[in-house]
């Protein structure tokens, strides 16, 4: 990982790219469907729908990646996991047969309150088990691996014929949470944004922590860490869960927005994307991958808009990311911060 | 299982193994090297079918058809590391995955600009269209028989250039300490250079021979990308030794997993290998480095 990754954002800085810049991102975001009922266009609904879905994702992703050090390509894993538990027992609920888990029948439901969780906690033991093989790697080998072990979930899926196979699985039942129905629209939006809110503060609180200090000493040097005697390996392997656990409920809510599931949303092409939001937006704010979500999605649409062979720029825009953008949009050494740091340091 | 399916699905696995160990040398030594993770190079693979399809299609020479796509596959991977890749070696593992994935959307792009969506022939010489009687009673397809001949002859010069030769043990020198070998007066610029392209004309070269058997369109590098960083890792990070041996097995073990348990199960059992290898052995088989 890079050495010089910038550490929690010092000073005075702080205060207004910690705080003060998130809360008026995030504000903005709220007015959206407002903006969208003003300009009559539905579609923008739709589309920051995924934009605030995947920004929830890249929040967790960089949770591990940016404070953890841990660049994993295993992430649409937990996203597509997340999609499919909510997808599975929507398709149970609907045939009203059980899904038999061996010796164990359990009852299809199209309740979120129940599949949410239920989501949360496969990822979180998927990302246990997967995590005690791959965190013991680093570097190289771990990207290597956990994008080998993202195709493994892959494949597996493309061949669960019982549950479409290649072609996904189409949810029919009408999703809900609890005794409310599914919202559609604005009011899922907000659904989504209160999730991205809530995941926000709860890594923020996370990462500020003894935990996240502990865990951001681990990825700048692994050894001294654990000569301090600190475990590291079990450290990130709970980063690693808490960050899977996240990711869930964005595949989970993705899911519920796009009433489908299909192994294309668990493709190692999206673990890549994930990682292109993270560092176009910056790995070294929490809230940064906000900031990359909604760039990464308009300049999507803008070149898909302008040529069906959209893929080649946007290739060239992602290698030119990599070559250049060390530290994303958002940073401590970006200059929307340096421009901050003059603003507070007079105000 | 009858013999016939046996000897039959072994042959097959072995060919498999034998195409990713030309895709994962070029893989392994660049890794090993500039610990440069290269996710473009299934786009060689992809380059050299495409070449090849389109040449044959032009002369009607096989053998012209694929000796210009490993050319052409390997001067494209030599001028995108002169041009580009050299310079970003020094960047982080992250950056890597950032630039090649880019690299891949690019390729897959440019392939669908000049050959349009949909797949393009590559038909079977008629020289080794048939199949031949193997053992008595069990026949093989020629063309299939001909890519196990051309990978075991592959393998066997790869291996004499490396573990025989001044120019290989440099390579060698370079995997296991890059800085070390450049001190003592190799020159790891050129000889990174000749290598990557190497590694790349070897990837259209696998290109080329699966071409005829699998179709040929766009995207067709990414699964043997995937594959061949299994190979890599199971190997270990450098070692050519370790990618013949990690290859043989991945495709054994691939071919018969498919047949022997049901395809949700089968097609998991190579990773599934490597989880358990990691989990014994993290640096693979025959690491390179110390």
């Amino acid at each position: 990982m890079p050495k010089d990754l910038p550490a929690f954002i010092p000073g005075i800085d702080r205060r207004f790219a910690g705080i003060a810049l998130p809360v008026i991102v995030m504000a903005a975001l709220a007015l959206l469907p407002w903006l969208a009922v003003r300009l009559d266009d539905p579609f923008l609904v739709r589309l920051f729908t995924r934009i605030v879905i995947f920004a929830i994702a890249a929040v967790a992703l960089n949770f591990v990646l940016g404070f953890g050090g841990l660049a994993s390509l295993f992430h649409a894993s937990f996203m597509g996991i997340g999609g499919y538990v909510v997808g599975v027992l929507a398709h149970h609920d609907a045939n009203e047969t059980p899904l038999m888990l061996g010796p164990l029948a359990i009852s299809g439901t199209s309740d979120l309150l129940i599949t949410i969780p239920l989501a949360m906690v496969c990822c979180v033991l998927l990302a246990f088990i997967t995590g005690l093989v791959c965190l013991r790697t680093s570097g190289i080998y771990f990207i290597m691996i956990t994008l080998a072990f993202n195709q493994m979930i892959f494949y597996y899926f493309v061949a669960l014929e019982r549950y479409g196979g290649e072609d996904g699985l189409q949810i029919l039942s009408p999703l809900h949470f609890g005794p409310f129905a599914a919202p559609k629209g604005a009011a899922f939006y907000y659904v989504c944004w209160g999730a991205l809110c809530a995941s926000l503060l709860l890594l923020r609180q996370i990462i500020s922590s003894r935990f996240g200090i502990v865990l951001r000493a681990i990825s700048q040097n692994e050894r001294r860490a654990i000569a301090l005697g600190v475990p590291a390996l079990r450290y990130k392997i709970a980063a690693f869960a808490i960050s899977a656990a996240v990711t869930s409920i964005a595949g989970a809510l993705l899911a519920t927005n796009q009433k489908f599931v299909s192994p294309a949303d668990l493709s190692w092409i999206r673990s890549a994307d994930l990682v292109i939001i993270v560092v176009l937006g910056g790995i070294s704010l929490v809230w940064g991958p906000v900031i990359g979500a909604i760039a990464f999605f308009l300049a999507e649409l803008l070149l898909s808009s302008w040529t069906i062979h959209w893929q080649l720029p946007f290739g060239i825009l992602v290698i030119l990311v990599g070559i250049f953008l060390k530290e994303g949009i958002i940073s401590s050494g970006s200059p929307a911060a340096a421009w901050t740091r003059r603003r507070t340091r007079h105000g | 299982m009858s013999l016939s399916l046996i000897v039959v699905q072994l042959l097959n696995g072995v060919q498999l193994g034998l195409m990713l160990f030309l895709m994962a040398s070029g893989l392994t030594l660049v890794l090993g090297m500039m610990s440069f993770i290269n996710l473009a190079h299934g786009s060689f693979y992809m380059i050299g079918a495409f070449i090849a399809s389109s040449l044959l299609a032009w002369t009607g020479n096989f053998m012209l058809s694929l000796l210009v796509a490993v050319a052409g596959a390997g001067i494209v991977g030599l001028l995108l590391e002169i041009g580009m890749l050299r310079k970003v070696y020094q960047q982080s593992h992250l950056q890597h995955v950032l630039i090649t994935f880019g690299l891949i959307l690019v390729f897959n792009e440019l392939a669908r600009l000049i050959w349009g969506p949909f797949p393009v022939p590559l038909p079977v010489p008629a020289l080794l269209a048939g199949s031949v009687e193997i053992l008595p009673g069990i026949t093989y397809p020629t063309f299939r028989l001909a890519i196990l001949l051309v990978g075991l002859a592959v393998a066997a010069a790869l291996y004499v250039v490396i573990t025989h030769t001044r120019s290989g043990m440099w390579v060698r020198a370079g995997a296991s300490d890059r800085a070390m070998a450049g001190a003592i007066g190799v020159n790891i610029e050129l000889m990174f250079s000749l290598l990557f392209g190497m590694g790349s004309a070897l990837a259209g070269l696998a290109g080329v021979m699966a071409g005829p058997i699998l179709t040929v369109q766009v995207g067709i590098g990414e699964p043997i990308l995937i594959l061949s960083l299994v190979v890599t890792v199971i190997g270990g990070i450098g070692s050519i030794r370790g990618a013949f041996l990690a290859a043989l097995l991945v495709g054994v073990i691939d071919t018969f997993g498919r047949i022997l348990f049901p395809p949700a199960i089968g097609s998991m059992m190579i990773f599934l290998l490597m989880a358990v290898i990691l989990a014994c052995r993290p640096q693979g088989l025959f690491p390179a480095r110390a």
